[in-house]
């Protein structure tokens, strides 16, 4: 079976921002909690268009600031 | 001296003189081409005469919705792009007390607008890859000013403000912006010059002579080249010494 989106998302924050499992929380911010900056945060809205074949458009990738944003939008978005 | 095999690169204006050379230095030292221009049959002949690893994609470059398109088609032509160099550029020379609306924006949306597309479309491969090469062809006379050519000027001065600041944005992964600014190279659009234009300029010009096309693509070769993986946010001014910056 397919990983649930959560586990996914999750996955590719970890592979990304090199940071711990566990902290990646539903209301981690990429860039005040896990370290990322601007364009990483702009690189994560690509790998998850591409993990999960949607798009998000650039004013809506703003609203994407915590890993819970990023599991609702795509979760909203399939 | 410098490898690109397995690079790939888009060259804009390939048609012209000096995309041409550009195309030639970067094919030579083993990449992938992708000649960009509105002329197909100068671009065909180029590809023919290349011959192996030579891909044709004309562009409107004053077609926004076309430019933003264009890296993604090079890229299924060519595999990626690892290298873009934006060589197209035009004139509309006046002087501004003649200059029309259009004569300003038509040089802005080619030599200026356009490449702000074509960069922001071919950055998410180079993201990807963490590597990139993107070249800007800016001119001397976006240092220097020069009458007639306040569109002209102002565009080529804009690609130096916007290769520095691209150059700062994407600085951590592995990708460089850098500007090259020739000054007089033997191509159409200095041939259009009439004699005492010509021995005016030259005249101002401490080597006494034009430059070559291919003076010009050996600074983008070496732009293009992994040895340069340090140098960002550059002007390079190739120019015979007629200013020295």
């Amino acid at each position: 079976m397919a990983d649930d989106i959560e586990t996914r998302v999750r996955k590719i924050v970890v592979e990304h921002l090199g940071v711990e499992e566990e902290k990646v929380t539903e209301n981690a911010s990429f860039i005040d909690d896990l370290g990322a900056d601007s364009l990483d945060t702009v690189e994560l809205v690509m790998a998850f268009e591409e993990e999960f074949g949607i798009e998000i458009p650039d004013d809506a990738a703003e609203t994407i600031q915590t890993f819970g944003d990023a599991v609702k939008f795509i979760k909203d978005a399939q | 001296m410098f490898d690109l095999t397995g690079k790939s690169a888009l060259v804009t204006g390939a048609s012209g003189g000096l995309g041409g050379a550009i195309a030639e230095a970067l094919h030579g030292a083993g990449a992938t081409v992708v000649l960009s221009g509105t002329r197909e049959g100068p671009l065909n002949e180029l590809a023919a005469k290349l011959g192996e690893r030579a891909h044709v994609v004309t562009c409107d470059l004053s077609d926004a919705e076309a430019v933003a398109k264009l890296p993604g088609r090079a890229a299924e032509a060519a595999g990626a792009v690892d290298i873009l160099v934006n060589n197209a550029g035009i004139t509309r020379d006046a002087l501004l007390m003649r200059m029309t609306d259009a004569q300003w924006s038509e040089v802005m949306d080619v030599n200026l607008s356009s490449v702000m597309r074509l960069s922001k479309a071919a950055m998410r491969g180079m993201m990807k890859a963490r590597w990139g090469r993107i070249i800007n062809i800016s001119s001397i006379v976006g240092a220097t000013g020069n009458a007639g050519q306040v569109n002209y000027a102002a565009a080529k001065a804009g690609l130096v403000g916007m290769s520095k600041s691209l150059a700062y944005e994407v600085a951590t992964r592995g990708i460089t912006v850098n500007c090259i600014a020739p000054g007089f190279i033997e191509t159409a659009m200095t041939g259009a010059l009439d004699e005492e234009q010509r021995d005016s300029i030259l005249g101002s010009v401490p080597m006494g002579r034009m430059g070559a096309p291919e003076e010009i693509a050996a600074a983008v070769l070496y732009l293009a080249s992994p040895e340069a993986g340090y140098v960002t946010g550059s002007t390079l001014h190739v120019n015979g010494g007629m200013a020295m910056l």
